[in-house]
């Protein structure tokens, strides 16, 4: 069986792109599961999805615990511990990612066991989003497993991006033919994980659950202000920047507006924006009298402080 | 017959397309608004006829489900969660009316605290509203599993609402190949719903659900409700027997799997037994004699056929993906119950797992079967098991830090 894990952002395509590849492998001739794996998240936020595809009747249900690939559509998540990208890789996983850094540096850098394979960006949208990257990436995917053929990848595509604008719809399946014959896999294909023998298994690590009494066991979280400790600004894509020349201080625009409360004034009345808790929404930026903040990628402007530029 | 990848909650509302659900309450809620979705989409653009109206909540979608119902029409209803219990009086209500519909239950734990994953609570605590109960494992299941509910919720000998039980995530927002049949076909097993006696119209005035005091007709009402349940055991039968002509897909009220010469069996409801499947693969490839029983049906309870499947085993592993609070699995003590009575009794092991879709590794499978073997050796029944890990309750602790609860 191939077992695939697929690692993005809310709003890049990822549970398109894994749908594209699992209605690819039926089309191929296999037995198919997928699905997005997602709760209360919202556009930016680490997500995944996987797509399950065997000879044979699928037994298996939910998250994929030993992945054969891990398809990496946004390099940033790599760092990121909460998208746990790196869980459960082993010697055989091979890792794709969508990547401008080479594939050997980034091997290097993650302590990757096994294959790592990049697809290179054509290009950063404005809205930091790279939708397109999904379809290529997915493309690279299917080329990487070994048993999808072309045909297969190309219909299905067509059919999972049905709904589309044809303009768009185009783009992307041309994007998605790209990826497929753009990658190489020095290493060969995909391999499967044999089953797991029931003689030999780790055992669970089971305990009889102590008894504690409700003050710890009610779900109640008794501390005031723990949500500071989500780093939610981590979902953003792109990140408002307030240009001082610019701003009149009216911070009780953007600072009322700002659904997360994450605007508030410095001692001369300008709003400083809290990185760690912004999202991104860029409501700010509509709503400022004086157009005085601007959107930038979120990536460019993290190169952007790291080279030691203001963002 | 095209196989394609659907959901499970695309595969139900093709149920409800397929039926030709004449009208359509709904209120949205995850992880079952897919369906409503779909639905509204199809009768907006003309590919399904029928209305969908929204309502302002779910208790109102089942007085107008259970309404809608008494005058003849075929109607088809979907909710989850808290939604379904906050539906609870009115599913007694209909029930109690004898009108026939289908209500798609996609499972997902209750709150407090509050999830969005499965587990089966929300099916359980209806389980003694009169309903009728199906539970799907699979995408394909969620499909047929709607035809089959019309066919017993239309029955004269029947006339009882049938809820079709699906798991959030697991089943809902996962594609695997459906079959989907022919309406042609479909029609031929289920034809245009004949209500005869329901016809409930302002012109012909009658009363429905009337007050009856002094026990005597409580009782007589209340138990003709529970005798057409029974009865709608041999009718699922006969219905399943047909579908299985039409379509070539079985369904006995009991899924069973390697069970013909295992001395030891996991007994589980829903798509989790799949994976309990996986289990039984690798353990016979071990050397087990091992099976899974999996009721399809869970009211009416399928008794005789749980005796005759697991009488004669060593000992079995019941994983109940839900809790009674203070007593434990509710599978386990149905079928313990259900063994006793007839006098059978290998030794039962109960577990608790899946709950809010924990999941349950193949390894823990592997500890069960073990645990119960090793059971059945002592003769004894162990206490029930609640799955849970060192790891976990690390990952527990840390939150419990944060949140300053220690």
């Amino acid at each position: 069986m191939f077992r695939v894990r697929f690692h993005g952002r809310g709003g890049q395509g990822v549970k398109t792109a894994s749908r594209v590849l699992g209605t690819a492998l039926f089309h191929a001739g296999f037995e198919v599961q997928d699905a997005p794996r997602y709760g209360a998240e919202r556009r930016g936020a680490p997500i995944f999805a996987y797509v399950r595809a065997d000879r044979q009747p699928i037994f298996e249900r939910g998250v994929i615990v030993r992945p054969d690939l891990v398809v990496v559509v946004d390099d940033t998540l790599l760092t990121l511990p909460a998208a746990a990208v790196l869980q459960g890789i082993a010697p055989h996983t091979l890792l794709l990612v969508h990547s401008a850094q080479p594939a050997e540096a980034l091997r290097a850098k993650l302590k990757a066991p096994g294959q790592l394979v990049t697809i290179a960006p054509r290009e950063v949208a404005a809205t930091g989003l790279q939708p397109q990257g999904a379809m290529m990436t997915v493309g690279a995917a299917a080329r990487l497993l070994g048993v999808v053929p072309r045909q297969a990848l190309e219909s299905a595509a067509g059919e999972e991006l049905a709904a589309l604008p044809a303009k768009l719809r185009q783009r992307s399946l041309a994007l998605t033919l790209d990826g497929f014959d753009g990658v190489e896999a020095p290493g060969g294909p995909v391999r499967e994980l044999p089953a797991e023998p029931a003689e030999d298994y780790d055992r669970p690590r089971w305990i009889a659950l102590p008894f504690e009494d409700a003050r710890i066991a009610s779900p109640t979280i008794y501390g005031a202000g723990t949500s500071m400790l989500s780093k939610t600004g981590l979902w953003r894509v792109q990140r408002p920047v307030i240009d001082r020349e610019r701003c009149r201080r009216c911070v009780w625009v953007c600072g009322t507006y700002c659904p997360d409360n994450a605007i508030a004034a410095d001692a001369g009345g300008y709003p400083v924006i809290d990185y760690d808790h912004c999202k991104g929404c860029m409501i700010c930026l509509v709503n400022c009298p004086s157009h005085a903040i601007a959107a930038v990628v979120e990536s460019q402007a993290r190169e952007a402080a790291a080279a030691g530029d203001a963002p | 017959m095209t196989r394609t990848l659907l959901t499970g909650n695309a595969a139900a509302a093709w149920g409800a397309r397929l039926a030709e659900a004449d009208y359509v309450p709904a209120f949205p809620i995850t992880p079952q608004t897919e369906i409503i979705e779909l639905l509204a989409e199809w009768m907006q653009r003309g590919a399904m006829a029928g209305r969908i109206v929204m309502l302002e909540s779910e208790h109102s979608m089942l007085t107008a489900a259970g309404a809608a119902a008494a005058t003849g029409v075929r109607v088809f209803t979907a909710t989850s969660s808290q939604g379904l219990l906050y539906a609870m009086e009115m599913l007694y209500t209909v029930a109690g009316w004898r009108v026939p519909l289908v209500l798609v239950n996609v499972s997902r734990g209750l709150a407090a605290p509050i999830t969005l994953e499965p587990d089966h609570n929300d099916v359980l605590a209806v389980r003694d509203s009169g309903f009728l109960q199906f539970h799907c494992a699979t995408c394909q299941e969620a499909l047929d599993g709607v035809l089959l509910a019309y066919r017993l919720a239309e029955d004269a000998r029947v006339r009882l609402p049938v809820m079709v039980n699906m798991d959030g995530f697991y089943l809902s927002f996962t594609r695997e190949p459906v079959r989907l049949p022919e309406p042609e076909q479909v029609r031929r097993f289920l034809p245009p719903f004949d209500p005869e006696t329901l016809y409930f119209r302002a012109g012909a005035p009658r009363s429905q659900g009337v007050a009856v005091l002094g026990g005597a007709q409580y009782s007589y009402f209340r138990y003709e409700a529970h005798l057409a349940s029974l009865g709608a055991l041999r009718v699922f039968e006969e219905a399943a027997a047909e579908f299985a002509r039409l379509f070539g897909r079985s369904y006995a009220p009991l899924e069973t799997f390697h069970t013909a010469d295992a001395e030891f069996a996991f007994v589980m409801l829903g798509a989790f037994a799949t994976k309990a499947k996986q289990a039984v693969l690798r353990l016979r490839e071990a050397g087990w004699r091992i099976g899974l029983v999996r009721p399809r049906l869970l009211r009416p309870f399928p008794a005789q056929a749980l005796v005759e499947a697991l009488g004669g085993l060593r000992g079995i592993a019941v994983i109940d993906q839900n809790l009674s609070t203070g007593m434990g699995g509710v599978l386990c003590s149905e079928i313990g119950a259900a063994l006793l009575r007839a006098g059978a009794r290998p030794v039962v092991a109960g577990y608790v797992g899946g709950l809010g879709g924990r999941d349950i590794p193949v390894e823990e499978f592997f500890e069960m079967a073990r645990e119960t073997k090793a059971a059945a050796e002592a003769g004894r029944c162990p206490p029930t098991r609640l799955l849970y890990t060192e790891e976990e309750l690390r990952q527990t602790r840390a939150l419990q830090a944060i949140a300053m609860a220690e």
